[in-house]
């Protein structure tokens, strides 16, 4: 497979990079759990309920959901019939849990052709339904979950009391039983130190907050997920205006600190982003905390004008394409970890390479 | 910001929890987080509120072998549908089914207090099956703006909201 086919197949709608505000939000979620009456939920579930749920929600996709748009060409996808590169390669992409691919009875997934809807059959609830957008489309994404959850529900008959809402295997999801949530590029807050004191603010309003794609307690890319924690007691547009309202803030925030390095130390400022490009295109082998940390700095360089000619959803693209099940799917075999920095300096030259040639 | 418990490593996990009523802020690193049994919910992120649950259930005090083998069944609070126990739900922090909420209610309250601030539903209801506790949600919200006409001097408007209001609390005792 040429690297354009790899990359065309590996590119989910959220990766483009081309939504609101997406100079700084990288991706919107919504995710809703629901389980079905009358099956006891997936952990007690026994093999043959498991696969009486899956063949529910497939009978229910096959006869309504397909006629809708968003559903044309979509797949069902058997957590059963994957490899396990192929389980990553999903994981990495957001579009299945860690729980699903792994620990799961029976596990699957719908997704729709573009992948900005995923929906896990069988995770911890008997359905996940999840929406993920590029850029700042908290609304819409709830919109879209709404509309298919009211689509399931003319078929199936949801686990619901009048006091605690939707039922869920834990009790942090009940009620409502959604989580929303955006993904933020903050290298600014971080370059002045900011973040320090913004990210406890962010706590102490009742929303979580935590670095992604880092191992054990690091943050690599400067990206970080703000999320709703409150499940119950609140109406979904309650829940989603609050985390919208927080990150309205967040994203003025670093705005600023983007004018004040600017105004400050702009030569520092760009030295820094080119030495990363330069790195990024030259380098023979690279680890992924250094590659985050290199595609942060230029995606920024991108966003200020101190780079041209790349396009920034390429920083989104790369994100997810240098991890270690991407790049073993696309060597097409398991690659220890020196391997992978030589492989992912290669992959990252000819994406960067792709773009200069356009 | 470094980790409140260990002071080495940079905190990445930070929340609000509210323990009878007061709020209290923790920072701390993922191991530490971890030791504690408790991580930020979000996605890709297996976390466990193993500790967190079992320290606030009250859960059986002569341990995990009482319950199982020794005790008089009769007192084992145990799902009539799953076959989950009390105990075990406070163990591994999830329920069984959705029968387990009615067979443990009474003993959520405190739980769901902590977790999310309120122990009753206010969000979206099933269209299809959720029909009368639809209509009733409607008729709260419309009797808010009913009286906020009235304080207004909309009559008008205030007359419309009665009518409909008549309408669909007709429609719930047809329902019934
Ligand atoms: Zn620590
Ligand atoms: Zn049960």
């Amino acid at each position: 497979m040429s690297f354009e086919q790899f990359m065309d197949k590996a590119i989910s709608e959220w990766m483009k990079g081309n939504g609101p505000q997406s100079e700084i939000v990288i991706s919107s979620r919504v995710r809703i759990a629901r389980n079905l009456d009358g099956f006891p939920f997936p952990m007690l579930s026994t093999s043959s309920q498991a696969k009486q749920v899956v063949q529910r929600v497939y009978e229910v996709l096959q006869e309504d959901l397909q006629n809708l748009p968003e559903f044309k060409n979509a797949r069902l996808i058997q957590m059963d019939d994957l490899q396990d590169l192929d389980k990553r390669v999903l994981m990495e992409k957001h579009l299945i849990s860690p729980h699903l691919a792994d620990e799961s009875r029976h596990g699957a997934v719908i997704l729709s052709q573009d992948e900005s809807i995923s929906i896990m059959i069988n995770e911890e609830d008997h359905l996940r339904v999840q929406c993920l957008f590029s850029g700042f489309q908290l609304e819409e994404a709830w919109e879209l979950a709404n509309r298919l959850d009211d689509a399931f529900e003319q078929k199936l008959n949801y686990a619901f009391d009048e006091t605690h809402g939707y039922l869920t295997s834990c009790p942090t999801n009940v009620g409502t039983g959604i989580r929303a949530s955006v993904m933020v590029h903050l290298p600014a807050l971080a370059m002045t130190g900011h973040i320090n004191q913004l990210l406890p603010a962010i706590a102490q309003v009742g929303l979580a907050v935590r670095g992604i794609y880092g191992e054990g307690s690091e943050t690599l890319g400067n990206l970080y997920q703000i999320s709703n924690q409150v499940t119950l007691g609140q109406t979904e547009m309650e829940i989603i205006d609050k985390l919208k309202g927080v990150v309205r803030q967040v994203i003025e925030h670093e705005q600023r600190a983007r004018r004040q390095v600017m105004e400050r130390s702009p030569i520092q400022l760009e030295d820094r982003v080119l030495r990363s490009l330069g790195i990024l295109k030259y380098s023979r082998m690279i680890d992924s905390k250094e590659a985050m940390s290199r595609l942060s700095d230029v995606r920024l360089g991108i966003d200020l004008g101190f780079i041209q000619g790349i396009q920034a959803s390429v920083m989104n693209e790369l994100m997810v394409m240098t991890r270690p099940g991407f790049l073993q799917k696309y060597a097409q075999q398991r690659l220890e970890p020196g391997e992978r920095d030589v492989r992912r300096s290669v992959l990252i030259r000819e994406r960067l390479s792709m773009e200069n040639a356009h | 910001m470094q980790c409140q418990e260990c002071g080495k490593r940079p905190a990445t996990l930070h929340y609000t929890k509210i323990i009878n009523g007061e709020k209290s802020q923790f920072h701390l690193c993922e191991v530490c987080a971890q030791e504690h049994g408790e991580a930020i919910p979000g996605w890709n992120h297996n976390f466990s509120i193993h500790h967190l649950l079992s320290g606030f259930l009250n859960l059986d005090s002569t341990g995990q072998g009482s319950e199982e083998g020794l005790g008089p069944r009769s007192q084992v609070l145990r799902c009539p549908t799953c076959g989950l126990t009390y105990n075990q739900f406070g163990k591994i922090g999830r329920f069984g089914c959705s029968d387990c909420y009615a067979t443990f209610g009474k003993r959520l309250g405190p739980l769901f207090r902590r977790v999310h601030g309120h122990t009753t539903h206010r969000g979206k209801v099933p269209a299809r099956t959720g029909g009368k506790l639809k209509l009733r949600r409607e008729i709260e919200q419309l009797q808010l703006s009913l009286e906020r006409c009235v304080q207004r001097e909309e009559f008008e408007e205030a007359a419309r909201l009665r009518d409909r209001i008549r309408t669909l609390k007709q429609k719930i005792e047809e329902q019934a």
